[in-house]
């Protein structure tokens, strides 16, 4: 009951209705009693609450009134962002869509799974590289053939040409070991398109060098050499030129000795070898290398591959050797070294013009 | 009638507790906002909702004289509606993380968190109001709300006299308060 008495007089307060005497006694009771100033705020707090409440609900049904007047689904169709047909489409029927690609995708797949599409593939890759492999052979053979070298190579067709020279006036001739290895029947060939038949009667593999005899009656003598082979070593940067037969003609070419020693396949001193610097092709193997005073150093042929415009010819010295080591049995006629040198006065031209007598093409022929 | 009002008018307006202007301003921003809520996964009573609690914040803020017209009203209620509407899709879980803009819009989190928080307090009061049931709730409302005498309610509800009605809403008013702070 005081505390009913209580908040009446509070709320009297707080509504200013009271009057100066009330007002004077609760000014009093709030001096005294410091509880009274906090229920004051909790209460003035509480009924403020519960009145801006009933203001919201009023501003509520205020706003609902106005929100009558408004023609919302009229609006709706006006402020909705029309997306563009396909994508209307897409969202009414992305579930069918998606079901559609997805089978068509298997489909697809399934497909190509089943006509082996993939494993062309890799069989296409495969190919790739066996095409390739096929060229980096081919580009290796293109190396070797343009430094003469690599026999086996070149003796695997069935008919191969080099190049030989005379030693002697009745038919003893220079020529490559690698030309004429495996060979079933050699033939040398004149620069007038003469072919004679030849016997290999001697051999040495490992200095590349091989002597022919022509056997054929048809041959007729060639009369003197007209160079000598030189016994001593030659000098580097000397002149020097070649004659072959690197297509059907005979073919000049000149360069100069770039070193007195060549290199084997794995990079080994070859002492037997001059390194010489002039453009000679595969069927310039085993001709004459003549120097320009007209002695003969060397015989054309290349053992190392690897390396750019580098070409070998073996030493005469060797060929010397080679010469003096033929069992007398394999010789079915004397052969006389000729030891003068024609050529020696004259220039190149007219040294080209009297050896190319003694230079034949060798023709070897294999089954 | 239903031209725009200009900002001025709209807080003229307000204070001055003008049906006509609150009306117009009502009538004037809706299809924005509408815009803005049915492109964005909501539907039109998503819209309505939305925009009269976005009023209602514009209509306390210029009632309880705090607001500053920093920008245009019109961005104003734009940046509140999506402030709300951002908080609304991710209470449903239906906010993809991505909403598509009609305006430019501000930074408007703290009017949003503290008309939050007044809404708390009304949601509260509300339900603590229909827990009490009549004839209580009507005697509070006439007296607290619509200001009546308690000479009025005395008649209204037919008492012999005041003190028997101020005793009731004095009984109402501790019930109400019991239910409201026990929530």
């Amino acid at each position: 009951m005081v505390e009913q008495k209580l908040l009446e007089l509070i709320e009297r307060y707080l509504n200013g209705e009271l009057n100066s005497e009330e007002l004077a006694r609760f000014e009093l009771l709030r001096q005294e009693n410091t509880d009274l100033n906090e229920r004051i705020q909790t209460h003035k707090q509480f009924t403020d609450t519960i009145k801006h409440y009933g203001e919201r609900i009023e501003l509520e049904k205020r706003l609902n009134a106005f929100h009558q007047e408004i023609d919302v689904h009229a609006l709706k169709e006006e402020l909705t962002v029309h997306p563009m047909w396909i994508v209307k489409l897409w969202r009414n029927h992305h579930s069918k869509i998606s079901v559609a690609a997805s089978i068509a995708i298997f489909t697809v797949l399934m497909t190509l799974i089943v006509s082996g599409y993939f494993n062309n593939r890799e069989t296409n890759y495969v190919q790739l590289k066996g095409q390739v492999a096929q060229i980096q052979k081919a580009v290796n053979g293109l190396k070797t053939h343009n430094s003469i070298s690599h026999s086996n190579n070149i003796l695997k067709t069935s008919n191969f040409r080099g190049t030989g020279f005379a030693i002697s006036s009745n038919g003893y001739i220079v020529t490559n070991y690698h030309v004429i290895n495996n060979a079933d029947s050699v033939y040398v060939e004149n620069a007038n398109g003469k072919s004679y038949h030849t016997k290999v009667i001697y051999t040495e593999p490992e200095t590349d060098i091989a002597i022919l005899s022509v056997d054929d009656t048809a041959f007729k003598n060639l009369g003197n050499v007209p160079y000598n082979i030189k016994k001593g070593e030659s000098n580097i940067a000397e002149n020097v030129y070649t004659l072959g037969y690197p297509r059907e003609a005979i073919v000049f070419n000149s360069g100069y000795l770039s070193a007195t020693t060549g290199f084997t396949n794995d990079n080994a001193l070859d002492s037997t070898s001059y390194q010489v610097s002039l453009q000679v092709n595969p069927g310039n193997s085993g001709g004459p290398l003549i120097d320009s005073r007209g002695n003969l150093i060397g015989v054309i042929s290349a053992k190392a591959t690897r390396m750019e415009g580098a070409h070998f010819a073996i030493k005469s010295s060797y060929l010397l050797k080679a010469i003096h080591d033929i069992p007398s049995d394999s010789l079915n006629k004397p052969l006389n070294i000729n030891s003068r040198n024609t050529l020696a006065g004259l220039n190149k031209e007219q040294q080209v013009n009297k050896l190319k007598d003694f230079v034949f093409m060798v023709k070897v022929f294999k089954q | 009638m239903n031209n725009i009002p200009t900002d001025n008018e709209v807080i003229l307006g307000i204070l001055n507790n003008s049906e006509s202007v609150l009306k117009r301003l009502y009538l004037a921003y809706f299809p924005m906002v509408m815009q803005l809520i049915i492109n964005n996964n909501g539907n039109e009573d998503d819209a309505k909702d939305i925009y009269q609690e976005a009023i209602i914040i514009v209509y306390n803020k210029i009632k309880a004289g705090d607001f500053e017209l920093s920008s245009k009203l019109k961005t104003y209620i734009y940046s509140i509606c999506r402030r709300l509407w951002l908080k609304r899709l991710s209470q449903i879980n239906r906010y993809g993380g991505d909403i598509k803009d009609f305006q430019e819009y501000l930074v408007v989190e703290e009017d949003t968190e503290n008309h939050n928080e007044r809404d708390l307090q009304f949601t509260k009061m509300g339900s603590a109001l229909q827990l009490l049931g009549e004839p209580c709730k009507t005697i509070i409302e006439e007296f607290y709300i619509n200001n009546k005498s308690m000479q009025d309610i005395c008649e209204a509800f037919g008492y012999t006299n005041a003190d028997n009605a101020k005793t009731q809403k004095y009984k109402c008013l501790q019930r109400l308060k019991k239910l409201f702070f026990q929530q």
